[in-house]
């Protein structure tokens, strides 16, 4: 084969800025193709999902909307990511939170706000921490693959919110849907104005500025970052990497949590199936945009805000263009296949070569 | 030479590397039926020149015959085509699949459908006549490390190989898999194959092979009949006779005692017993050197002085303080510093900045930060210092340590693990792959800290820089310590003998 990959012997920062950029675009273009093949005019269909998005406030409001569950699950796997714990289970971890939130509610209890809100943020925060511990103690100490354990475990989180509308807490005058009764105005989450846009999106920013100092300027931070380049060296230095897979593992289920609780607290107002769309879910879509945003905090919270628009977009051409729901997932796929795919240039680099004559 | 005919001949072969000579005009015979063991130190080349002979490196220089006819390789599939297999240290096998899928995994072509009941019967017939016993449908990961190594042979021989290069097999083996080897190895000699063995333990050279080369510093110092040499004769050709060096002044400044090791054992990677029963002391002002033919317990030594390793039995105390069951953190604390051997493994991260490699180990020190707080300014002074003080060549503190050369990259390792305020400094190979400018600047180092007061622990396969920078020198064989000897009065062929296994008292009678 004349041509050769060869390790680059610097990573090349442009490359890995401009590799997320260019994935974007050649996803659409691909996704491009395909509603050519259905008879969609692609340009029309992105036109109109961009102007939707972010040409109306509505809409933008919207986008942010979708972009507060993002960023807090995408900071959490972010997180886990840098130190190479490889967390695919922020869904299950939203929807523990989620759960804790409203079992809060459940007790029946009503405090002031003051005080409800801030107990549904410390359970929701809790149970997600909780579950995420499971595979993060499950490898510590038996050396269990956490990417099998962590995707399970979003089966069962989801049967086991599943559990409890159906049973226990479903709220009998829901006409047999399986949801909670709606939360007293003391369990919700306050709006911005007439949007949707609820405080959520605050503990979202507060987290990516906690997460960046902590990452950037820590001490802690720095044993991750080391952890993940290199975890020998990580126990040459005398990092304890151990206690750092528990905590990372405990601060990621946390975010996902936190944003499991703000999702039902802002948004959704009670306990439901679905917490999350069905066809692109909020904890999945975070790995992609983990992935994007290259390990920086203020990257996730701009991925977070586009894929919001593609969300946002993507429903609007649904209903204007007869678009299926699947349509955004697709290009979802197709920008995570061509990130995984173009990181292998910004480490490697393509050569031609010819074959080397031998000296005789 | 003799009466046999050569399987394999290679001439003049010289492989170079940016700034290092790895086979300086080499030559190397190799009989139809014999066993030949290379033989030499770490980097002495022996890989490089298999390599060359699988095909993996092109030479730069020089010819290679296969039965008499000139070959050129292009690819390790020129190698195999012509009969010339090789058995890596590390196996290259699919554990999930069946030893016959192993086996015959790459062999056909396309899509042409492979027959594995025809080829299961194959592998049985090859595995009962050479005597390789490993069962063709088990699968990989059910087998022990020694029957992985007996596929690994049997792949090569299924392949119709004549020719079969063992790089030092015996080093991941228990002696019972170690012996049951040098019967296949016999087997097969009888059969007519060639064998090129590579190892550095004499005592097995000695038992297993018909001709020995040893290879220093890429050169062929001297093809010898087994029979017609001693462990003693070997252990002088691989470290070399006439060594010309320049000590230290010793002025005697020996003080308190820094680190005390009392009966300390320890188990390798693998679970063998790599330490056994090791009891030293290092006072401060004192260089102890350990000399020992690779991998005869230097780095499990290392670890656990450093913390790094877990001691099975025995105690270790660092000024005055116990550390039994301390982290490599306490071990820091205690004013332990280390340059290990492997540098871009283990002593630096290669895609962080030099400021951050400056403190990877210091990070936790209250000058660089306030409580949980990394002060990123005053590391990068520090960086800078360094740069400056120690003479590092880079194009400025934030460039990804990853891209300096070996001896910068030494001495960014250096600089950090030297200037912090250390009672011990563990220090292994320091100068392996230097050049002779940055070899000096280490020993000169080296040598500063002793006066100081550092104890220093010196872990070296070079023994000329052994003599020169120590007070006492220790000898490893199979993770025991086979005597310590004043370094003024040591003699290399004492030093030699000991490395081969004797005791220091046999070895000086």
């Amino acid at each position: 084969m004349p041509l050769r990959l060869e390790m680059r012997l610097e990573r090349s920062r442009r490359l890995e800025y401009l590799v997320p950029v260019l994935s974007v675009l050649l996803a659409l273009a691909v996704s491009g193709l395909l509603l050519l093949m259905t008879g969609t005019n692609p340009l029309t269909a992105y036109g109109e999902m961009f102007s939707e998005a972010f040409g109306t406030s509505y809409g933008f409001a919207e986008v942010l909307v979708k972009a507060t569950p993002l960023i807090l699950c995408g900071l959490g796997v972010m997180l886990a990511f840098k130190m190479l714990f490889w967390n695919i289970g922020a869904e299950g971890q939203l929807h523990m939170g989620a759960w804790g939130a409203t079992a809060v509610v459940m007790t029946g209890w009503d405090g002031s706000p003051w005080l409800m809100v801030p107990a549904m943020v410390v359970a929701g925060m809790i149970c997600g921490a909780i579950w995420a511990l499971i595979p993060a103690f499950l490898k510590v100490q038996l050396n269990c693959n956490e990417i099998i354990t962590t995707l399970l475990l979003n089966y069962v989180a989801i049967l086991w919110v599943a559990h409890f509308i159906y049973g226990p807490w479903k709220d009998p005058e829901s006409f047999g849907f399986p949801m909670t009764k709606q939360f007293p105005d003391g369990a919700q989450l306050l709006r911005f104005g007439d949007s949707r846009v609820h405080l959520g999106l605050v503990f979202a920013l507060l987290a990516a500025v906690v997460l960046y100092f902590l990452q950037e300027k820590s001490r802690w931070g720095f044993e991750i970052a080391v952890t993940g380049n290199n975890p020998t060296a990580a126990e040459y230095a005398g990092m304890n990497s151990r206690r750092n897979i528990l905590l990372v593992m405990a601060i990621s289920g946390g975010l996902a949590g936190l944003a499991g609780m703000s999702e039902i607290a802002g948004i959704q107002l009670k306990l439901l199936k679905d917490i999350s769309p069905h066809a692109a879910p909020y904890g999945y879509t975070a790995i992609i945009i983990a992935w994007l945003a290259r390990r920086n905090p203020w990257g996730v919270v701009l991925v977070s805000v586009l894929m919001g628009g593609l969300y946002v977009g993507g429903e609007t051409v649904q209903i204007t263009m007869k678009l299926p729901v699947n349509f955004v997932l697709i290009i979802q796929a197709l920008i995570l296949f061509f990130v995984l795919g173009g990181d292998i240039l910004s480490r490697y680099k393509l050569v031609y070569r010819r074959e080397a004559p031998i000296g005789g | 030479m003799s009466d046999s005919r050569a399987a394999v001949s290679m001439r003049g072969v010289t492989k170079r590397f940016p700034g290092v000579i790895a086979n300086d005009r080499v030559d190397l015979e190799l009989l139809e039926g014999e066993i030949h063991t290379l033989l030499g130190e770490n980097g002495a080349g022996k890989s490089t020149l298999m390599n060359v002979l699988t095909g993996i490196y092109l030479p730069d220089e020089g010819s290679i015959s296969v039965a008499g006819k000139p070959v050129r390789f292009n690819s390790p599939k020129d190698a195999i085509a012509l009969g010339i297999g090789m058995v890596h240290q590390h196996f290259k096998l699919v554990q999930s699949h069946t030893v016959t899928e192993n086996i015959v995994l790459g062999l056909a072509g396309g899509f042409q459908p492979v027959r594995l009941s025809e080829a299961e019967g194959r592998v049985a017939e090859l595995s009962e006549r050479y005597g390789v016993k490993v069962d063709p449908g088990a699968h990989v990961w059910e087998l022990s490390i020694g029957e992985q190594q007996r596929v690994e042979i049997l792949k090569i021989l299924f392949r119709g190989a004549k020719i079969l290069l063992l790089d030092e097999p015996t080093a991941v083996l228990t002696p019972q898999e170690a012996d049951e080897l040098f019967v296949t190895l016999r087997s097969m000699r009888e059969k007519g194959h060639s064998i090129v063995f590579i190892s550095h333990k004499l005592d097995e050279v000695m038992a297993i092979s018909d001709r020995i080369t040893v290879l220093r510093g890429g050169k062929n110092v001297g093809t010898v009949q087994t029979s017609a040499t001693s462990p003693r004769a070997l252990s002088n050709l691989m470290v070399g006779r006439e060594i010309q060096f320049q000590t230290y002044p010793r002025p005697e400044m020996k003080g308190e005692s820094i680190l005390e090791v009392k009966g300390v054992s320890a188990e390798g990677d693998r679970g063998l017993p790599a330490l056994k029963d090791v009891s030293f002391e290092v006072a401060s002002g004192e260089i102890l050197g350990f000399a020992g033919v690779a991998g005869n317990g230097q780095e499990e030594l290392a670890q656990v002085v450093t913390g790094l390793k877990a001691i099975s039995s025995g105690s270790i105390t660092v000024d005055g303080r116990p550390m039994a069951g301390a982290s490599a953190k306490d071990f820091i604390d205690a004013g332990v510093s280390y340059v290990p051997a492997d540098r871009h493994g283990v002593a630096t991260v290669g895609d962080m900045s030099l400021t951050h490699n400056s403190v990877l180990r210091r990070y936790r020190e209250e000058k660089f930060g306030q409580g949980p707080l990394l002060n990123l300014v005053a590391a990068s002074k520090y960086a800078d210092r360094l740069i400056e003080e120690f003479d590092i060549k880079t194009p400025g503190r934030e460039t990804a340590v990853r891209t300096l050369s070996g001896g910068n990259l030494q001495k960014v390792i250096l600089a950090r693990e030297m200037t912090t305020r250390h009672r011990l400094l563990v220090v292994m190979s320091a100068t392996h792959g230097l050049d002779v400018g940055a070899t000096e600047f280490v020993r000169e180092t080296l040598n500063h800290h002793r006066e100081e007061g550092a104890a220093i622990v010196l872990i070296s396969e070079d023994l000329e820089e052994l003599l020169s920078l120590s007070d006492r020198i220790a000898v490893l064989f199979h993770g025991e310590i086979m005597g310590i000897v004043d370094a003024a009065q040591a003699e290399i062929e004492t030093l030699g003998l000991m490395m081969a296994g004797e005791r220091q008292s046999e070895a000086v009678a």
